[in-house]
């Protein structure tokens, strides 16, 4: 084995790539769940962004019109979703099995002529002096516009929920819908919009897997990101900043199992593949085992006004 | 104004009706979807759910497929219903299907090149023991833990489907296989083949399976203590609780069948219709199963039906693939609307329409 050949510069430049996706994903997954909504489309709607993505940026010559068009297609399969599970009132758990079973459909269908293509890729945008320092410099200020805003998401949610009125009416919804609906506010409503919101979010996270990180589209190419970013949110207790140490902990395994692999570690290649999902799952059990959840109390409870 | 009224019980007509009202549906949208991919929309239908079983030309070959197909989908099914039932999310079914698979190829080869009557019970016992095993990790988790046994479980596919790669080109490959991935082929073992029963059928120790776990689950739903503990569990988990319940008992049993039967399920298809252990014999049939699921209604009888017509879909789908060029993709589509119109429309089922004008309160 020679780790040697591992470079601490770009290993951390690369996790912050891998983390991204599921990034994108988790924080929009928060807020559909601080709504008090368990989605569990996320991977239909992750994999349907990349190839809605994909498609367009390849059309176009432009991946950020294709990252536009994922977020939209996104948000598009989530209103069915939203529609099923607010106004028909279905069952959360199975609407959102089947999202993801639609979308891993519809994307497949969508692919099939994108095969073995490949995508105009985000530029790396250089931050002026910040990216001329030494090592911090390729390290974290020398990556696509997607990096930087997803940060910036990540920070726009958390302040949203702390101090916007808006932000505290969702929380409310989530913890209570009947309080919330007692008060006059549109549980409905909030609820709608934060599940486009969580759909456009996934969306992005998909398109930037096919755009910017393998950057290629194959069939089932999220592998399980859209779960991932789904058990971060558990992770997270349902908190932004946590979302954000939770993606780039999986970005990192991810990163760094493939780099043992490259590297030749005397481990079974099948065990090294399979530890981002085994990491889960621990990381799930520490979680539950230390009780606290701070999960919304009103998390996948159908809401009807006559009730 | 039209607006929702919950409904004292749920509706037994509309419980009936949905179902079919959701395969109308994704036959409309489907077809719509097949005319927009330049195939004739009547014609794609037809391929699809007429042909398969009545065509002259093709019925012969395919007719006996709807019950190799339907088999361990209505197997996995009957499973999940249970564990739903009692509002248990086992969506790793696919994984259980797999180490279910690779537990029992594994038993049986462990003694090559017996020709023993003892060998397939053995396998179909450790085909059952490897799902089992497999759905008592969430299981055991969730009890012990509270963690989710959804996230778990499906964690669990992608580990299952890395042991399967691991497996098929290490453990278990064929040593006569010339390097190539994949186990002895089954079907050239006379002792663990799970042959035809009767010619032309399609009908093999799988369906036959499959037949004694719609019964038994009918049994265990509808006349024994255990079977009212579940439906009390996920209709009612406080009055379950006060009735003596033991949350844990129903969440071990609930996972424990599932996994068994997909367990089953992925050793009758490895020896039957795959053959071999290989990277990618397992084809989905555990993510199907819930939309069987779901379709037949989480009745026993109702998931009989329905994996019969979910398994019409899969060879209708190819032979549409096949005479129009219709994209394989697109079955999966067609399976996952059918899932997706049947909760939408279930909502008559819980709720009724009623057309007035807004009252003030």
């Amino acid at each position: 084995m020679d780790l040697g050949s591992i470079s601490v510069v770009l290993l951390v430049a690369s996790i912050m790539v891998s983390a991204t996706p599921i990034l994108l994903a988790a924080i929009g997954e928060m807020v559909v769940e601080k709504a008090g909504v368990l989605n569990l489309g996320v991977e239909g709607m992750m994999i349907t962004g990349a190839v809605v993505g994909f498609a367009f940026a390849v059309n176009s010559g432009s991946p950020m019109f294709g990252f536009v068009a994922a977020a939209l297609a996104g948000a598009l399969l989530s209103s069915a979703f939203a529609l099923l599970t607010q106004f028909l009132l279905s069952n959360q758990v199975a609407t959102g099995l089947g999202l993801t079973l639609v979308g891993l459909g519809l994307s497949s269908l969508i692919g099939k002529p994108y095969e073995g293509i490949k995508s105009p890729t985000l530029p790396k945008l250089d931050i002026p002096i910040l990216s001329d320092l030494p090592v911090v410099g390729r390290m974290l200020f020398s990556h696509d516009i997607m990096v930087y805003l997803s940060l910036l998401l990540v920070v726009c949610v958390w302040a949203f929920l702390k101090y916007t009125r808006a932000g505290l009416i969702l929380r409310a919804v989530g913890e209570s819908h009947d309080s919330a609906h007692a008060l006059g506010y549109r549980v409905v409503r909030v609820r709608f919009l934060a599940i486009l919101f969580g759909g456009a979010c996934a969306g992005l996270g998909g398109a930037y897997l096919s755009l910017v990180r393998v950057p290629q589209w194959t069939e089932g190419m999220t592998a399980g990101a859209g779960w991932i970013a789904l058990a971060i949110v558990v992770f997270a207790s349902w908190r932004a900043g946590r979302i954000l140490v939770g993606a780039y902990l999986f970005g990192g395994v991810t990163v760094l199992q493939l780099n043992l692999q490259a590297a030749g570690a005397n481990v079974p290649v099948a065990l090294l593949s399979a530890s981002p999902y085994l990491i889960t799952i621990l990381v799930l059990i520490v979680i539950s085992a230390r009780g606290a959840h701070g999960a919304p109390a009103s998390l996948a409870r159908p809401f009807h006004a006559s009730s | 104004m039209i607006r929702l009224e919950k409904r004292p019980e749920p509706s037994r007509f509309w419980t009936a009706v949905t179902p079919l009202i959701a395969v109308a549906l994704t036959m409309v949208v489907g077809g719509m979807l097949f005319a927009w991919q330049g195939a004739d929309p009547v014609e794609a239908i037809r391929t699809i759910f007429w042909d398969p079983i009545f065509n002259p030309q093709f019925a012969a070959f395919t007719r006996p497929q709807l019950l190799v197909k339907a088999g361990p989908l209505i197997l996995i099914a009957i499973g999940l219903s249970i564990g739903f039932r009692a509002g248990i999310w086992n969506i790793g079914a696919e994984g259980q299907y797999i180490m279910g698979a690779i537990c029992g190829a594994g038993a049986g080869l462990a003694f090559y090149p017996s020709e023993s009557v003892l060998i397939f019970p053995l396998m179909i016992v450790a085909g059952a023991l490897g799902g089992w095993a497999w759905a008592m990790i969430p299981a055991v988790l969730k009890t012990r833990f509270g963690t989710n046994e959804i996230l778990v479980s499906l964690m669990l596919v992608y580990v299952a489907e890395n042991i399967l790669a691991s497996v098929s080109s290490g453990l278990l490959r064929n040593p006569e296989g010339m390097g190539f991935p994949g186990s002895r082929n089954f079907k050239q073992w006379d002792a663990t083949h799970n042959a035809e029963l009767i010619s032309g059928t399609g009908m093999h120790w799988g369906v036959v399976f499959a037949f004694i776990a719609v019964i038994a689950a009918y049994v265990l739903m509808a006349r024994h203590i255990q079977g009212f503990h579940i439906r009390l569990t996920g209709e009612a988990p406080r009055a379950a609780r006060f009735a003596g319940v033991n949350p844990t008992r129903i969440v071990i049993l609930c996972l424990g069948i599932s996994g068994a039967l997909a367990g089953l399920a992925g050793l009758f298809e490895v020896t039957g219709p795959a053959g071999q252990i290989s990277i990618d014999f397992n084809s989905g049939y555990g993510f199907t199963a819930i939309i069987v699921a779901f379709l037949g209604r989480l009745h026993p009888v109702g998931i009989l039906l329905a994996g019969l017509l979910m398994a019409l879909t899969y060879i209708g789908g190819e032979l549409a693939q096949l005479m129009l060029g219709v994209p394989g993709a697109s079955i999966q589509l067609f399976q996952g609307m059918l899932l997706f119109f049947l909760l939408a429309t279930d909502v008559f089922t819980n709720y009724r329409l009623r057309f007035a004008a807004r009252e003030v309160s």
